[in-house]
């Protein structure tokens, strides 16, 4: 069994953000960490490769900077068996399709794949598209913010949660996912793994980037919310809180 | 004429709120480049077919299967945007909405942007928060179709006199299938649709205290429940309530929150909020920077005094 895993060099949620030059993020001096959500995904192929047992495999591929190894060598070290780093020269401007083009094309020519699990959403551009995108350019059903997941006669059983509601969700395999929090708790690399890691294969591969197909005209920090107040104190201050709210900002 | 497709979501027969609201952005764009908006929902949306005029769409295409299935949703609005030759295709940034955009733009060979605040109806320029809300990012879709999915409670519902023509379509067959749909028993709305929310954070002190927040959520129309993180990881409340990084994005007329120190984590969940209301007893809480009204005090005092002053307001 082949399993395939997606994770991306993303800025830690603390980083506070700047703009370099209207357009791009300042990566200067920002601590970068694995995508959260990556983690779910991660901790998912490897739970599904112990599962099978035998001689199934986890590869984790990424397209990012040259440093977006340190990502992928904590996912080596959590117990992934290989790992691909897609580099290029500008990772700053790529867009969700962009990414899912070029992504879509390496896991093509290296598949086929059984299963393939992706993050919800990269916490950089937020865009929680490249995971079904990627799925649709390879031509496989995928079920996207799963939280629970069932795999059993060729058959994929999952669960999100959508607005006020529940879902249950159905796939043959080979199949795709993406991962939402509550899926699994992920792992922590062990020493052993951290170490055993060093010598996992790291293939570095340079590729071209297709024209973008979202072009940023603008990148800003967002606007500064107008003043707030503080009303007062206490409960004594509730009255003046409601007559604000219903008279000045008209929300009640 | 330029045609902007609006895709849609039922439920139970019914037009989801945030769908409501993607009508509307989709009539205002339409006005704006004297174009028409052709509505797609590809699930029997019933007797809400023929109300969509009403919402802003001058033709309805019902494509139902029985059960609904993203991938064959997306070839279905693909095909319909390739046969109207759609300008804008847009959706609602739900979760299905998110499932959706990357396959119709992959199929379409174009881009998409998600999750928009605001677009410019002259030149498709889309506004859209990024890192967590720590910028704000305006792009524009360089392919062929522009799609985009939007953010709830930003783009104005749409109340006219008119009907919609409806056409039965088919639809796209799909190898993914939704197979059971399972309704929160709860009378209040979700967290990420609601106009109003109320969240409480570890300040509230236990669950046991939650009857504070419920009462003021009984005492205001549509609000609903919101947690931090903490109270979550805690057990204290589902992870459907959670607002933040790692749970929903909200972005109501009004958001209260009690007991939160407003964390940057749960700041990218809501910040997008047209009023914040704070109530912390610490008047150094992060959360009060992003206050609209604070309130410096205990929860246990202040929220029962809320209660009692909102009930007299007889809102409801
Ligand atoms: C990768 C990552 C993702 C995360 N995602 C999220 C997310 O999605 N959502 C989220 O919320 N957090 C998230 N967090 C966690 C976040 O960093 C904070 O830990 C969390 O938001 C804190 O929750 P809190 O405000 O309820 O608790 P605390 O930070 O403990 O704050 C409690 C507040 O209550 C006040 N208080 C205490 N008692 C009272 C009282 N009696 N009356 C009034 N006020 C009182 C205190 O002054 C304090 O300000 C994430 C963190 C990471 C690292
Ligand atoms: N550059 C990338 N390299 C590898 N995987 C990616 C990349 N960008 C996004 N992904 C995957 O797609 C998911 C959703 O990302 P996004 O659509 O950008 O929110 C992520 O959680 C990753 O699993």
């Amino acid at each position: 069994m082949k399993i395939l895993v997606f994770v991306k060099r993303v800025p830690a949620t603390t980083a506070r953000i700047r703009v370099a030059d209207g357009l791009r993020m300042d990566p200067e001096g920002v601590e970068f960490v694995l995508n959260p959500y990556d983690e779910f995904a991660v901790e998912e192929a490897l739970r599904r490769k112990e599962a099978a047992g035998g001689d199934a495999t986890v590869t984790a591929i990424t397209l990012g900077p040259p440093e977006a190894q340190k990502e992928l060598r904590t996912v080596l070290a959590m117990g992934a068996d290989e790992a691909i780093l897609l580099t290029h020269s500008d990772a700053a401007f790529l867009d969700a399709e962009a990414t899912a083009q070029v992504l879509a094309e390496q896991a093509e020519q290296r598949g086929p794949w059984d299963l393939v699990f992706f993050g919800k959403q990269a916490v950089d551009r937020d865009q929680h598209g490249v995971g079904p995108s990627v799925a649709t350019r390879l031509g496989m059903p995928c079920l996207s913010e799963i939280v629970e997941l069932e795999i059993a006669d060729g058959k994929a059983t999952a669960r999100r949660e959508v607005e006020g509601a529940s879902e249950t969700l159905e796939a043959p395999l080979p199949c795709a996912f993406t991962c939402q929090k509550g899926l699994n708790e992920p792992r922590y690399a062990s020493l052993k793994g951290i170490m055993a890691a060093k010598r996992k294969p790291l293939e570095t591969v340079q590729v071209d980037l297709p024209p973008a197909k979202v072009e940023v005209v603008e990148l800003a920090p967002p606007p500064p919310r107008p003043p707030g107040r503080i009303v007062g104190e206490g409960a004594a201050a509730v009255p003046e809180l409601v007559r604000a709210l219903r008279e000045e900002a008209k929300v009640l | 004429m330029s045609t902007i497709l609006a895709l849609l979501e039922t439920r139970d027969g019914k037009l989801r709120p945030a769908s409501q609201e993607v009508l509307g952005a989709a009539r205002t764009l339409a006005d704006a480049r004297s174009g028409r908006v052709v509505a797609l929902v590809t699930e029997s949306a019933g007797d809400a077919d023929a109300s969509l005029g009403g919402f802003g769409a001058d033709e309805v295409l019902v494509a139902s299967g029985e059960r609904h299935s993203p991938d064959g949703a997306a070839a279905t609005a693909a095909r319909v945007a390739r046969e109207t030759s759609a300008e804008v295709v847009l959706l609602a940034a739900t979760v299905r909405g998110r499932d959706l955009q990357g396959r119709i733009a992959a199929l379409l060979d174009t881009g998409f942007a998600s999750d928009c605040t605001a677009v410019d109806p002259e030149s498709l320029v889309w506004t859209r928060p990024v890192y967590g809300g720590r910028a704000v990012a305006k792009v524009r879709v360089v392919g062929p179709v522009a799609v985009a999915s939007l953010r709830g409670n930003h783009f104005p519902v749409v109340r006219r006199e008119a009907e919609a023509e409806v056409k039965e379509i088919a639809p796209e067959p799909g190898q993914a299938h939704v197979v059971t749909v399972e309704a929160k028993q709860s009378a209040r709305p979700d967290v990420a649709e609601a106009a109003r929310v109320i969240a409480g954070g570890r300040g509230m002190g236990g669950p046991e205290n939650w009857h504070l927040l419920e009462r003021i959520a009984d005492a205001v129309p549509g609000m609903a429940l919101g947690a931090s993180r903490a109270v979550v990881d805690a057990g204290w409340r589902p992870h459907s309530e959670q607002v933040g990084q790692t749970g929903k994005t909200v972005s109501p007329e009004l958001y209260v929150a009690a007991g939160i120190s407003g964390a940057i984590q749960h700041l990218a969940g809501m910040n997008s909020s047209k009023v914040i209301v704070a109530i912390n007893r610490d008047p150094e809480a992060p959360i009060f920077q992003h206050a609209t009204y604070g309130i410096v005090g205990d929860v246990n005092e202040v929220l029962p005094a809320l209660a009692e002053e909102l009930e007299k307001q007889d809102l409801q």
